[in-house]
Parts: C-alpha cells; sequence; structure tokens
C-alpha cells in the first residue's frame, strides 16, 4: 500500500513536471502580435550632408515606433561589441527594435540581395557598389573606416616585421611556407586578402602551408594563434581578442590594407515587403553627425576600433 | 587553468544570478526543442506504429527513407528550410525566416525521422505479438494498435528521448534559419558558437554546461515516466 503511494507521488510529481513544460512551452509561443510597418508618408527621411540633426536629439514629434528592422551584417562590426553599443541608443531614439543576423560579408550580401533584411552593414566595397548598380540596394553610404593588419607570432620567423608591403610580407611567408591561417569563407577580410594574394602573384589556395579554414575572424585568429602562424585580420577584431593572443601586429599601414565598410538599403522596388523607411532611419541614424561620433567614440582596450566616414580622402 | 576556473565561475554567477539574458536563451531553446518534439512526437509515433505494425518487407523502401533522413546534417535541413523560407523562396510570403517559428520547423525536420524510425524499430521488434494477443481478446484495430502503443512505451519513450537530445544539442539548423539574433532567436547553441568565435572560451563552457543540465532534467522527467510504465 505504501509502495503504491509512494509511486503515485512520484507519477504526479512528474504529471505536474510535463504539464508545467508544456504550459510554458505552448504560452511561451504565443504569436507576437503582428506589427504592420506603418510607413510614414510624411517627408522621406532625407539623408543630406548639409543639414542632418543632431542623433541623441529626437524630434519632439516622433512616437516610439513598435516594430523592428533585420540588420545583416558582418562578424566584425557585431563581434567586436560596436553594434551593441550603436543599437541601443537608436531603438532609445527611435522604439525601433534592430535585429542583427551577424555572417560574413558575402552571405550578409547574399541575405539582402534575397530580401531577408531590411538594412546591410558590409565591408566589401566594390561587390557593394556592384550590387548598387544591379539594383538590390539603395541609398549607400560610406559609414565608417578601419583597416585590416597582418599578424603573427611574437618571434616573427618569416621577418615580415622588417617590411612596409603586404606583397613583401605575402612574398616572405609563401617561400619559406609560414603557416598562414585565412578566414576562406568569402567575408570581406577574405575576399580583400585574395586580392592581394593575387597582386603578389602567389596563389597559394592547396598549399601545405595555407590553412582555409571557413570560419570567421575569431575563429581564425585563435587557430592563427594555436599554430604560431600569421593571419590577415581587421583591426577591431584583433584589438577586442588582444588580450587572449599572443600574437602581434607585423605589418599594418600599407594603403591597400584600407578596409571600408557601407551601409545601404534593401532596394524597395525589388522586395516591397521591406521596410524601407525604417532602414532609411537607421542609415540615417548612422550617418548623422551625432552616429559619426558615436562610432569614432566606440573603444575597446583603448583603442578605437572603427573611424567615421571615407577613409581615402 | 585560472582562466577556465573564471569561466566556470562565471556562467555559474549568471546562472545564479538568473541573468535575464540567459534566462531568455535557456527558455527560448527549451521552448524550441520542446515544442518541436511535441510535434514530431504528435506524427512520428502513430506513423511509426503504422509501418512497425506492417510486414517488414512492405514498408522496406519507406524504411530506408526514414533511416537515411534520421542521419541528415543539421546544416542541410536548416538550408532546405532557409531556401523554403527565405523571402524568394516560395513560403517567403509568410516572413518566418528568422523566427523561433523557423527553428521549431527546422527541428521537426530532424527529430521526426528518428521519432518515427526508432518507434517502427520498437513496434517492429514485439507490436506483432501484443497486436495479436489483444486482437484474439477482442480488440479491433485502432484499439489494438492503442494497446501497442502503450504496451511497448518504453521503447516510444527512447525514440523521444533521442529526437530530443538531437535538436536540443544541434546548432547548424537553428544558425541558418534563425540567424542567433540575441534577444529574438539566439539559443544556448548559437550562443556558445558566438562565444567561441568571440574567443571567449571559458563562458562557452559554462553555457554548455548548462544545457547539459537542463538535458539532464528534461531527461529525468521522460526517464520518470518511463519507469512509471515497468
Amino acid at each position: 500500500m505504501k509502495k503504491n503511494f509512494s509511486k503515485n507521488g512520484k507519477n504526479v510529481i512528474t504529471l505536474v513536471l510535463l504539464v508545467g513544460i508544456l504550459l510554458f512551452t505552448v504560452g511561451g509561443c504565443a504569436p507576437e502580435p503582428a506589427v504592420e510597418p506603418t510607413p510614414e508618408p510624411e517627408e522621406a527621411p532625407k539623408l543630406a550632408e548639409n543639414d542632418v540633426e543632431e542623433a541623441g536629439e529626437p524630434e519632439e514629434a516622433v512616437e516610439p515606433i513598435d516594430d523592428f528592422i533585420t540588420l545583416a551584417t558582418t562578424t566584425s562590426t557585431y563581434d567586436s561589441g560596436l553594434l551593441d553599443f550603436l543599437n541601443p541608443i537608436f531603438t532609445e531614439e527611435t522604439g525601433l527594435e534592430v535585429r542583427v543576423v551577424s555572417q560574413g560579408t558575402g552571405a550578409a550580401l547574399e541575405t539582402g540581395s534575397r530580401g531577408d533584411a531590411d538594412v546591410l552593414l558590409v565591408h566589401d566595397r566594390a561587390s557593394e557598389l556592384r550590387l548598387v548598380e544591379e539594383g538590390a540596394f539603395v541609398d549607400r553610404y560610406d559609414v565608417m573606416y578601419n583597416d585590416f593588419i597582418i599578424v603573427g607570432p611574437e618571434d616573427d620567423p618569416a621577418g615580415v616585421m622588417d617590411v612596409d608591403s603586404v606583397v613583401d610580407a605575402f612574398n616572405l611567408i609563401a617561400d619559406e611556407g609560414f603557416t598562414l591561417v585565412s578566414r576562406g569563407d568569402d567575408s570581406g577580410t577574405h575576399r580583400m586578402e585574395m586580392r592581394l594574394w593575387e597582386s603578389a602573384g602567389i596563389s597559394p589556395e592547396g598549399q601545405d602551408w595555407y590553412r582555409s579554414i571557413g570560419q570567421g575572424m575569431g575563429n581564425t585568429l585563435n587557430m592563427a594563434n594555436e599554430l604560431l602562424g600569421y593571419s590577415m585580420t581587421d583591426r577591431g577584431t584583433y584589438v577586442s581578442m588582444k588580450e587572449k593572443l599572443d600574437l602581434l601586429i607585423v605589418l599594418e599601414g600599407d594603403p591597400v590594407l584600407f578596409n571600408q565598410y557601407g551601409v545601404m538599403a534593401i532596394n524597395p522596388d525589388e522586395h516591397p515587403h521591406v521596410k524601407y523607411d525604417y532602414a532609411l532611419m537607421y542609415v540615417e541614424f548612422l550617418m548623422s553627425d551625432g552616429g559619426q561620433e558615436l562610432i569614432n567614440s566606440y573603444q575597446v582596450n583603448g583603442e578605437t576600433l572603427f573611424f567615421p566616414g571615407y577613409g581615402l580622402e | 587553468m585560472s582562466r577556465l576556473l573564471e569561466g566556470f565561475v562565471e556562467a555559474f554567477q549568471l546562472i545564479i544570478a538568473l541573468d535575464p539574458a540567459l534566462l531568455q536563451i535557456v527558455f527560448l531553446s527549451l521552448r524550441v526543442s520542446i515544442l518541436a518534439i511535441i510535434i514530431s512526437t504528435l506524427l512520428g509515433v502513430p506513423l511509426g506504429t503504422l509501418l512497425g505494425l506492417k510486414p517488414e518487407r512492405k514498408t522496406r523502401f519507406v524504411n530506408k527513407i526514414i533511416f537515411t533522413f534520421m542521419g541528415m546534417p543539421p546544416v542541410v535541413a536548416g538550408l532546405v528550410i532557409y531556401l523554403f523560407l527565405s523571402r524568394q523562396g516560395p513560403l517567403g510570403v509568410l516572413g518566418l525566416l528568422y523566427t523561433p517559428t523557423a527553428m521549431i520547423i527546422a527541428q521537426v525536420f530532424l527529430s521526426f525521422p528518428i521519432v518515427t524510425g526508432l518507434t517502427m524499430v520498437g513496434i517492429r521488434a514485439k507490436g506483432s505479438e501484443v497486436e495479436e494477443i489483444a486482437r484474439s481478446l477482442g480488440a479491433g484495430s485502432a484499439l489494438a494498435a492503442w494497446t501497442v502503443v502503450r504496451e511497448l512505451r518504453i521503447a516510444i519513450l527512447g525514440a523521444i528521448i533521442t529526437g530530443f537530445s538531437r535538436v536540443v544539442a544541434e546548432v547548424g539548423a537553428v544558425m541558418i534559419v534563425g540567424g542567433n539574433i540575441a534577444g529574438h532567436t539566439r539559443v544556448m547553441t548559437t550562443a556558445i558558437v558566438l562565444e567561441t568565435r568571440r574567443g571567449n572560451f571559458e563562458l562557452a563552457i559554462g553555457l554548455g554546461i548548462v544545457l547539459l543540465m537542463l538535458s539532464f532534467i528534461v531527461n529525468s522527467v521522460l526517464y520518470n515516466i518511463q519507469r512509471g510504465g515497468e
């Protein structure tokens, strides 16, 4: 009898737990209120170099908008913490939530071209301009820049520190076959690296010392660190991870290492469902004096990671 | 070594402090995977029972298909669902990409074959025996099938647990269709990938331990049900 009771007790507990889980699961999945993107017919937010109001001074009449936009961006802007810094300020000003999908630049451009995002923040200027030309994106602006650097082990076995140009550096590394870890993921960084190999006249693919890993910048730096190898990275990711790495900057300052970021909206004529007006508000936010100042003020480990505007004059 | 310890401490501090961001991630993980496994169970157990009670030679081809899909790489499942749900895909108008619903669909796609296949295997082992007895006692086919399910619930729960373990641990599919959006589609596994990418290995490990503890709790509940059946 007693045994039966305890068994029943156990069953009751199990049942309660089960019901609890069910309620919680189903309850939590109530559909979110579908908010229609109510495009504001009034003045389309205009992007002007001339008279953009200071971000940080919200206009009085603006009601908080209870909606969201999807931003497809590269891993570097996200992993460096820049967007965690900027987006809450945008949300506070407008009420718009920013949902960030961070991928390689190639994937982000594809996501945007398919209409699966509203706004893009990426860094492959040549591809961006081509896609704007083709009509996939509109309202593209050079929003900020930083630079790529080459990092390597402390003892710098290839002697890259003695040269000033990437072409020389890549030749030194390739000649002796020192390990170099590459993103290999069709990201903006990887595309830049491939262009530089091309100008050095070397085809590294398939070489024994060349590790193309198909992963993000963070993973790539970690692997270079473990393998005591070299790698080309954007400065932002390196600075934000510096404390965890033994890698040093072995080459910087070559003008070809300039890294421009662009912000743009998905063309609403191609994809009528995109929240174009809201996307434009985000573009305007980043391009405003206030937004540009915010970008400039963002620091990790005491270093500025992104500089506002267009970098090459 | 001290860094490893720090990471564990950090992760457990987040748990003990009931960090809202972490809780949100934990709840979403459970919500997505539990709903997915419930749907897979509702679809897969009846289908598996039906197939398991049929003579093996009649279902040979279907068996092979199901067993193959049991080994579907999550990334492939994610890509397939992505292409369907993308704005350019056939279901694009629904606007489901990068939502928890999309993640549930992808996980159903992954767990349904497992639940179906393992249910079928379990039923096939003993099901026809039970069915015969039930029928000899005057049960119709529906009641006989129900009797089979009840008698073999241990095997069926095994199928469900395996399916749940698969989806709660997978990262490839939810990363692609969910997009790992903070506060919206970020689950335990994608958070672990992100922290690994950012070089926060210790925090990633801590999150992994949390995930294992959650699995332990869910499995304990299922195990209790299973024991109740003995």
